[in-house]
């Protein structure tokens, strides 16, 4: 539940390089952030973390690419932000009942164009040339040492986000080997033919069919849904998953997970405390509902892909704010 | 040939997860298989194993020849296993057989009266729009499965009771 009263933060700095490391440091609100050769590093008043910097940076690319996502993004178990739409929370240990049971928790509020800026710099200045924070760690470089070029061309990759259906005329483009979108090297056994279809004259703009999972054997990146059908605030959202889900999402509305392919083993844990709660385990054609009182880590060791369904429908932070949306889609 | 397999699932094959509770309810997961759930269908029925407020998720068993079905905003279908056909037909007057206000798919008497818009033959993985203004029907020769991007409506059948997982799964 948003704090109305909360104080937004609007002190941000970034320093010079650092002469050894080669990285800036960066303040937003009473949080500061640096980086060294392994690690990011996280103080606040009262507190410090440590997360290995290969998990901070896909952390920090998913919340910069999603634009804070849906509730709450935790970079691991103390870190992570919290999205109210306009506003958002950054939090250390606030979703830690170690922490909030003994008051350790810290807490700021902030514009979230204005975090959004550090966190772009943030991301553009600790990605060094050759690592891309959205690939499978099998498919790109390493993100260690000190600092070395950039790779703004991986960090600045826009979301798809198909007006009615990939495919159609004036909607986004189908994926291909010539726009710049091999199949991946786990789904080359995926057939990649085009629907046979026919369309009456006078029908080409309203009638179209394309190949969703030789799109999806495509994608360059993982865990990162993309959508590719609209059905009023109905979102299609697949998307490619290896490795492991890079933050722990405790969504803050029910989330729909259908596996279209292969499997996802899911740990899922209070939103609140982090407690565990459960194990879903997800093979192609299961289909089920995150609460929206969890967080939930997806681990996918064969690529496999996921269809993420959304409802995007801006009533929901509303209903969020009253108490008034559901934790579970169904009840039975 | 691939070092990988992908496993895609079919109504002929199929291998089902589910939810193994630490501290929960697994009712909590709405956790189902649309192919077991197609498996178990008759033909065409539209079963929800989604369901975000007013938006479903529908799993059919494509069998046979369906009714002619409209819709008074988008749909979109795609096929989940065997290839499957859909037909659709640009209706003279929408308005006069859906109403413009209405959710979800609607089942038409007999054949409606419009002009033939296309077909697609969508293999698995295919997905096809099914626009407003437009009805149509699939055809399958042998059991398939497909689901619906939707809108609950008259033609949703919700029985999750019976299609979804109760009880945790056994720890490993």
């Amino acid at each position: 539940m948003p704090d109305g009263d909360a104080k937004i933060q609007h002190h941000f700095g970034a320093s010079a390089a650092d002469n050894i490391t080669g990285y800036r440091s960066f303040e937003a609100g009473s949080f500061k952030f640096r980086r060294d050769e392994y690690f990011a590093h996280i103080q606040w008043p009262g507190g410090i973390h440590q997360m290995p910097i290969d998990v901070f940076l896909r952390a920090l690319m998913r919340d910069v690419a999603w634009g804070f996502f849906y509730g709450t993004v935790n970079f691991d178990t103390v870190f992570g932000t919290i999205n109210y739409y306009g506003e958002v929370d950054m939090f250390a240990g606030k979703t830690n009942e170690a922490f909030t049971s003994v008051g350790r928790d810290f807490t700021e509020r902030f514009q979230s164009d204005e975090l959004m800026g550090t966190f772009k710099d943030m991301i553009s200045d600790w990605t060094n040339e050759g690592y891309d924070p959205f690939a499978a760690p099998q498919e790109t470089g390493v993100p260690w040492g000190n600092k070395s070029g950039d790779n703004e061309a991986a960090i600045t990759r826009e979301r798809v986000t198909a007006k009615r259906m990939v495919g159609l005329p004036g909607d986004s483009e189908v994926r291909t080997d010539d726009n710049g979108f091999p199949v991946n090297r786990m789904f080359a056994d995926v057939e990649q033919d085009q629907p046979e279809f026919h369309v009456e004259e006078g029908f080409e703009d309203e009638f179209a069919a394309f190949n969703l999972f030789g799109y999806l054997s495509r994608s360059d990146v993982t865990w990162n849904p993309s959508v590719c059908s609209v059905v009023n605030e109905s979102l299609f959202c697949p998307t490619s998953e290896e490795f492991i889900l890079p933050v722990e999402h405790g969504n803050d509305r029910c989330e729909w997970f259908l596996q279209l392919s292969d499997e996802i083993i899911w740990t899922i844990k209070d939103g609140s405390t982090g407690r565990y709660r459960a194990q879903v385990i997800a093979k192609a054609g299961d289909i089920c509902c995150m609460p929206a009182d969890i967080r939930h880590q997806g681990f996918s060791n064969k690529r496999s892909m996921l269809l993420v369904w959304e409802n995007g429908s801006p009533k929901i932070p509303d209903l969020i704010k009253e108490g008034k949306a559901p934790n579970v889609a169904v009840q039975f | 040939m691939s070092a990988y397999t992908t496993d895609f699932g079919s109504i002929e094959d199929y291998r089902k997860g589910g939810v193994m509770a630490i501290d929960d309810d697994p009712k909590n997961y709405v956790f189902s298989n649309i192919f077991e759930v197609a498996a178990n269908a008759a033909p065409y029925e539209r079963v929800a194993v989604g369901k975000n407020f007013e938006y479903v998720i529908e799993t059919i068993r494509a069998e046979g020849t369906s009714d002619w079905y409209t819709c008074a905003h988008d749909e979109f279908i795609l096929a989940m296993d065997n290839p499957i056909t859909v037909e659709l037909m640009k209706l003279d007057d929408p308005d006069a057989v859906v109403d413009p206000e209405s959710e979800g798919a609607v089942k038409i008497s007999g054949e409606p009266a419009g002009r033939a818009m296309g077909w697609a033959k969508l293999g698995r993985g295919h997905m096809c729009i099914l626009p407003v203004g437009s009805a149509y029907r699939v055809k399958s020769e042998r059991p398939a499965t497909a689901i619906f991007q939707t809108v609950e409506g008259k033609e949703t059948v919700q029985r999750w009771a019976e299609i979804c997982q109760i009880e945790s799964i056994a720890q490993a």
